[in-house]
């Protein structure tokens, strides 16, 4: 792919300082709240996306010791249901969704491409304060007595309800258009801001993957948007289009929130993947094995995303060809994940691999994911999906997918490229411990949920049989661990904030474009424009100057 | 995508009036931002930028389209009776307007094309103008369903006296006798109406900030990119009511 990357300067009449980066440019909290820079809003969205998760997590920890034994352990049923549905509803709405595209990949696609910004910053901005505005309508909601529908806001009960639904759907409701503008926004920045040289096949694989989740977010999330204006409508108006007293369809909601949710899926994921393949490459000095099949595949996985939906509706009641059909997609799905894992593990072959913290992430996310996955395929055989339905199983499965693919990329991602943005380092000993208590305390909780959830341990229980006990406890046990692990995270995190060391121009000796400018970036992301040559990956035509350090 | 082009060989012409005050280089006229190159970049961003937007319209609108064909389907003669309660005269005349302010926005395009920046003025307010012209059909419309009580959902066969639609006489509400489930089909008819209606006043409200941009002189024959994407956004409204209508006023 090309001839090494230059930095070739073009109609620019005058050299910024090259000292002055994005976080020095300008002073004084408005300077960040109004900004239109895609690297400041990317760091708010990041504090956003953790102040979410940290909630979330709350949550999950409660709802976890709730369950440590049986009968009532710390709260009551209809406690349990509004904190686990919180849990459910922070987590998709509020952190997973936007936590890789909107934080990581706010400040990292422009760069990436060589472009300035992205092509619309204040479209950027307004996204940014319309996800802060739904996440102040779910407070509302947290703080007016909760929801306990579960995140899925299944009707009819959403409908019979008297928990704070409205606030929250229309929280949700509102985020979606914040994740629609998002897409939109780097849909069209991967179209037309590339810099010169940048073809298609010599993009970054993270930006295959956010473009292909720009396309998702664009087309499966009004969908939702008009799914939860019809539910709020419903409660006020009795519509009478998904309540069954009132002739209604209570079943089209699952379409139709399926038709959403699932593609949903490959919103949180695919992004995830993106990150890896960066990782990969960075830590094994290799280019990505495979390099067209990784990217069609991001794309098959979004496409194939649309038209698996009826999957989550084989007990709903759909006609048995309709099962089959949605069956059979379903295992379509493998195809492109597979494609992606037997490539990473490819470039692993024979590369030089450093087992530094952003790769014990890349890596746990291929050994988690591969888990998640292929329990997946459980879940989509019709005559087991029967038995497994609503139990743990599915649970395990998708927290899997979610946790150990989606937070694992994320938080690879968070410790890769932190010292660009930043400027800082973080000690990597500490990164070490903290990813040993997520990776250890994650497969503590989740492989006794597989256990329990395939021995018929239904989900959103607030009790248990006794032989259920033992799964919940070492569950409940696991989760404790994996709290500690964020909890080392965290305090790495700002320990690197406070007293880190100052981090160099490129410190994972990485070819790719975001590690030849600056650390931390100049407010333009680049000195002088750079004219791409070669591939992201292709350390064999990468020059010394590039891979150093300085 | 010859406007395009035409922008790029008129971006050298206006390279001199640069008065942008971006952070790191000037290099263009003031309505090109500081991250785009050249002006065809530029209105090209814009223009995708839109249809993907245009795209997400579509598929939010999709969702009460699918709904309409389930419950249709479930529901024939209750769709078929409801649908006679509508007034077609009404219905044709909002489409006859509505199809006259698209083909207004589309010469309005036209004009500032060709920098005539007083007929652009006058074609938007058109535009503006046969906007209202819908709603206030809307009005009289609507007014009627609730005088007579084919509200949605739980409120079907209650009549409203006043209200936000104004003082209806009391008393004078008559339901007619309609096939079951009539309601579902109100339902939606107010859903999809109603969705319709919000963007015609976005649409009116978008159109008279472009109004008073054009007045104040930012459109030439190099940049009318908003001008252009307006009058896509009316299409699309238009669009959307060329389904509504057949499907919700036309049923036999």
């Amino acid at each position: 792919m090309g001839a090494a990357t230059t930095t070739v300067p073009r109609a620019q009449p005058h050299h910024p300082d090259p000292n002055e980066n994005y976080l020095k440019a300008e002073r004084g909290i408005m300077s960040w709240l109004v900004t239109l820079d895609h690297k400041r809003i990317g760091i708010m969205y990041l504090i956003s996306v953790i102040l979410a998760f940290a909630v979330g997590g709350f949550f999950a920890l409660a709802v976890r010791f709730e369950l440590f034994s049986r009968g009532h352990t710390i709260m009551d049923a209809d406690q349990y249901n509004r904190a686990f549905t919180l849990h459910g509803v922070v987590m998709v709405f509020l952190f997973i969704i936007p936590s890789i595209p909107a934080a990581l990949g706010n400040f990292v696609l422009p760069i990436q491409l060589g472009a300035k910004d992205v092509a619309f910053p204040r479209l950027n901005l307004m996204s940014y304060y319309i996800y802060v505005f739904g996440a102040c309508f779910a407070l509302y909601s947290m703080v007016t007595g909760a929801v306990d529908t579960g995140w899925t806001f299944y009707t009819p009960y959403s409908m019979r309800t008297t928990s704070s639904v409205i606030p929250m759907v229309l929280g949700a409701f509102i985020m979606g258009f914040s994740s629609i503008l998002t897409g939109v926004n780097f849909l069209v920045t991967v179209h037309k801001l590339r810099a010169p040289g940048q073809t298609w096949t010599k993009l970054p694989l993270f930006i295959w993957g956010l473009y292909s989740t720009s396309i998702i977010q664009v087309l499966a999330t009004p969908v939702l948007a008009i799914t939860l204006l019809l539910l709020c409508l419903e409660r006020f108006l009795g519509l009478g289009i998904f309540d069954p007293k009132l002739g209604g369809d209570p079943v089209l909601f699952q379409h139709f929130f399926w038709f959403y949710s699932h593609p949903a899926v490959y919103i949180m994921i695919v992004p995830g993947m993106a990150v890896v393949n960066e990782i990969i490459a960075t830590f094994t000095r290799r280019a990505i094995v495979g390099y067209m099949f990784v990217a069609m595949s991001s794309l098959a996985l979004a496409l194939l995303g649309f038209l698996v939906w009826g999957h989550h509706l084989f007990v709903s009641g759909m006609s048995e060809y309709a099962t089959m059909v949605f069956s059979g997609l379903t295992f379509l799905v493998a195809i492109p994940s597979g494609v992606k894992v037997f490539n990473w593990v490819a470039t692993l072959y024979k590369g030089s691999i450093r087992l530094e913290s952003p790769m014990l992430y890349a890596l746990s996310f291929i050994f988690l994911f591969t888990i998640g996955g292929l329990t997946g395929l459980f879940l989509g055989m019709l005559a087991i999906d029967v038995h497994l339905h609503d139990t743990y199983f599915v649970v395990a499965h998708f927290h899997y997918v979610m946790v150990g693919g989606t937070v694992m990329g994320f938080v690879g991602g968070l410790h890769y490229w932190w010292p660009k943005m930043t400027g800082k380092l973080y000690n990597e000993g500490m990164a070490k411990v903290a990813w040993f208590l997520v990776f250890i305390g994650f497969n503590v909780t989740f492989i006794a949920q597989f256990i329990m959830g395939s021995r018929g341990m239904p989900r959103r229980y607030y009790d248990y049989l006794p032989e259920f006990e033992i799964f919940h406890k070492t569950s409940t046990i696991g989760s404790w661990i994996l709290g500690a692990g964020f909890l080392t995270m965290l305090a790495m995190f700002i320990i690197s904030l406070k007293s880190g060391a100052k981090s160099t121009r490129n410190p994972w000796g990485s070819a790719a474009l975001e590690w030849q400018t600056p650390t931390p970036p100049p407010l333009a992301n680049f000195i002088k424009v750079p004219t791409i040559t070669r591939g992201p990956y292709d350390y064999h035509l990468a020059t010394e100057e590039e891979l150093s350090e300085q | 995508m010859s406007q395009a082009a035409s922008h790029a060989e008129s971006a050298p012409a206006s390279h001199d009036e640069s008065h942008e005050a971006g952070h790191d280089e000037h290099h263009g006229p003031a309505w090109l931002a500081h991250h785009f190159d050249t002006p065809a970049q530029q209105f090209d961003a814009a223009k995708l930028g839109m249809w993907a937007f245009l795209a997400q319209e579509l598929l939010f609108f999709s969702g009460v389209f699918v709904a309409y064909g389930i419950f249709r389907s479930w529901y024939p003669e209750a769709f078929s009776s409801a649908s006679h309660q509508l007034d077609r005269v009404m219905g044709a005349a909002n489409t006859i307007v509505l199809l006259f302010s698209s083909w207004t926005a589309a010469m309005a395009v036209r004009s500032s094309q060709l920098g005539k920046k007083q007929q652009t003025t006058t074609l938007l307010l058109i535009t503006i103008a046969c906007a209202f012209i819908f709603l206030i059909v809307k009005y009289f419309e609507y007014q009627h369903k609730f005088h007579a009580g084919l509200l949605p959902g739980k409120y079907f066969g209650h009549p409203v006296d006043g209200g936000l639609f104004g003082a209806i006489p009391a008393g004078h509400g008559h339901t007619p006798h309609l096939a079951p489930k009539a309601h579902i089909f109100f339902s939606l008819y107010f859903v999809m109406t109603g969705i319709h209606a919000l963007h015609v006043i976005v649409g009116i409200g978008v159109l008279f900030w472009i109004v008073k941009r054009n007045a104040a002189g930012e459109f030439s024959k190099e940049f009318f990119t908003p001008v252009d994407l307006v009058a896509l956004y009316w299409h699309l409204v238009d669009l959307i009511w060329i389904y509504l209508f057949p499907l919700l006023y036309l049923i036999d």
